[in-house]
């Protein structure tokens, strides 16, 4: 009997007080958000603090997304991630490819590459990319955020790429080309398939960048209409007179795709990241 | 149609896009930097551009005294976010590899901040720090811990240690996740064979779990210094570097120069003094990790 308490006892103290202590001050951030999303304006000030929304409304949401613009901003974003996706997805591809399967005369030298332009600094580029877009004429476009979103998620994704590929066994292509199939084919019809899981793994992780960068869309961009979440949610902030309703919702907006997105690959995480971002 | 088939080309071509990419939109404008660095250069002052020397340098060295104080700061936020990120993503990493009922929901949830923007962490957090109507004043009040309302984020003494928080929150699942990859690598048979020796829960941890992770530790500590110095749109979110520069690290100091005051000369060689402290990181990431001896 008194063996069992202490076992109780010991599982209490060594793993349901801290996880639940940790689990509350990672969950309490989005409770209070959306608890805040979902006050009528005069409730959100009220005091004493209403740790529960009653009544409940929606009116914040409707405000944020139509009034303040985040239904533009919104879909910027999208615009700006998707595209980013697409163009990162390419490239790690053929790069990550190249490293797994071909040895070639500056292989090293490209992960050399790979590896260090994982420490380039995004504040340390704003000033020279700047000026380098401004001669360009793409400062102000979305064009010029796609292109330094893709320079910047390219390195972790094709390092990711290389790891997955080289997990699929070569004698399957050689098959194929046996079957006939060129390379290009092989690789289309026989590895593309294979990688799918990998793809979407890396669809995400590129997305979730090009979704939450700040910095460059807050330098590149100045047109209202053309910002992207994080900007909007900024220029909110940067207001004289704060409504905190319509910010929470809008932190709710630029949180929801996030969230679903992470939620279905976060499996990938614990193997993706140890194995790519680490080991190198 | 001829160089397709010639084997020896389809490397060069598989990462050619991949070069012009990095090369023309990281390295060069890394380069570029140093030139600008030796320049005035304000788009609103055109009559006052050119090259001027390593006056922006001698400025910096001698009369910049928020540069030598944005070293301080920048040291003082990236241990102490690197160190309570580790601690506590490390005990983290621990509870989630055990197994119990609803492991992988708690996991899902644990990961999460890992995936939110400085700027939604920033504009959560400052939610919940507001001076009025801020549900931390209200929690504190209730425990007793203070007595009347503070305003976190403008007050010069409590300013820091609001970014730190926040910045925890959105820190803890990297060393969780990168950890708990590392575990799940250390074989069962250790742990069973400190238990017939008779090693308690403590003892396994010390003489087999840091031991196994030693060199994960390193690694991602080394990796995280560097995102945690690079670390900008939290704190430019949530105090824009202030009250009184008490949150300006040299990479936030950088972007004010760029955003805020248009000097991109004095900024570039500000991020030339910031790019060579993070090459000695680089070096030293590079030099753990073992690059060059496997291949």
């Amino acid at each position: 009997m008194n063996h069992k308490l202490e076992k109780y006892c010991s599982l209490f103290l060594y793993r349901y007080l801290p996880l639940t202590l940790l689990l509350l001050f990672i969950m309490v951030p989005f409770y209070w958000t959306l608890n805040t999303s979902l006050k009528l304006e005069g409730d959100i000030t009220k005091m004493p603090i209403e740790y529960w929304p009653a009544p409940a409304t929606f009116d914040n949401f409707i405000m944020s997304w139509n009034n303040v613009g985040f239904s533009l901003f919104f879909r910027n974003s999208m615009f700006i991630a998707l595209s980013t996706v697409l163009i990162v997805l390419v490239l790690s591809i053929l790069a990550g490819y190249a490293i797994s399967r071909f040895s070639f005369k500056g292989k090293n030298a490209f992960m050399l590459l790979l590896l260090c332009t994982q420490f380039v600094p995004g504040a340390m580029l704003l000033i020279p990319l700047f000026m380098q877009f401004k001669a360009m004429q793409l400062t102000g476009t979305h064009l010029g955020l796609i292109i330094t979103y893709s320079a910047f998620q390219l390195p972790f994704n094709a390092i990711l790429m290389s790891g997955f590929i080289r997990g699929i066994p070569e004698a399957l292509e050689e098959a194929a080309e046996v079957d006939g199939c060129n390379r290009l084919q092989a690789i289309f019809h026989v590895i593309l398939p294979i990688l799918i899981p990998g793809l979407v793994a890396t669809s995400v992780f590129t997305f979730i960048g090009a979704w939450n960068e700040f910095l460059f869309a807050l330098m590149f961009i100045t047109k209202k209409s053309l910002f992207t979440l994080p900007v909007g949610l900024s220029y909110m902030q940067g207001e004289f007179d704060i409504n905190y309703g319509a910010l929470a919702a809008g932190s709710v907006i630029a949180l929801v795709p996030v969230v679903i997105l992470f939620s279905y690959v976060q499996k990938y995480l614990v193997q993706g990241l140890g194995a790519g971002a680490v080991k190198g | 149609m001829n160089a397709l088939n010639n084997k020896k080309w389809w490397p060069y071509l598989f990462i050619a896009p991949s070069v012009i990419l990095l090369v023309g939109f990281l390295f060069y404008p890394i380069a570029n930097v140093f030139i600008l660095s030796l320049q005035d250069y304000n788009p609103t002052k055109p009559y006052a551009n050119g090259f001027t020397g390593f006056d922006n340098f001698t400025q910096i060295f001698t009369g910049d005294k928020i540069f030598y104080s944005t070293l301080v700061i920048s040291l003082k936020w990236v241990l102490s976010e690197v160190v309570l990120q580790l601690l506590l993503g490390l005990i983290l990493a621990l509870l989630l590899n055990q197994t119990f009922r609803f492991r992988g929901l708690a996991r899902a949830a644990a990961f999460l901040p890992w995936a939110i923007s400085g700027v939604i962490t920033a504009t959560m957090w400052s939610i919940m720090f507001n001076e009025h109507f801020g549900v931390i004043n209200d929690l504190l009040k209730r425990i007793g811990f203070i007595s009347q309302n503070m305003a976190w984020t403008a007050n010069p003494s409590t300013a820091f240690g609001s970014i730190v928080t926040a910045e925890l929150w959105r820190g803890i699942p990297f060393f969780a996740i990168t950890l708990l990859a590392a575990m799940q690598n250390i074989p069962g048979e250790l742990y069973e064979s400190c238990k017939v020796d008779g090693g308690g829960r403590w003892r396994s941890f010390f003489s087999i779990t840091l031991p196994f992770l030693k060199d994960t530790i390193i690694l991602t500590t080394l990796l995280r210094a560097v995102w945690e110095f690079n670390n900008v749109d939290l704190i430019f979110t949530m105090t824009g570097g202030g009250p009184a520069n008490m949150t300006m690290t040299l990479p936030m100091y950088i972007a004010n120069q760029a955003i805020k005051s248009n000097n991109y000369g004095y900024g570039s060689a500000l991020t030339v003094i910031g790019v060579i402290l993070l090459t000695i990181f680089a070096a030293l990431y590079l030099k753990f990790s073992g690059f060059g001896k496997e291949e």
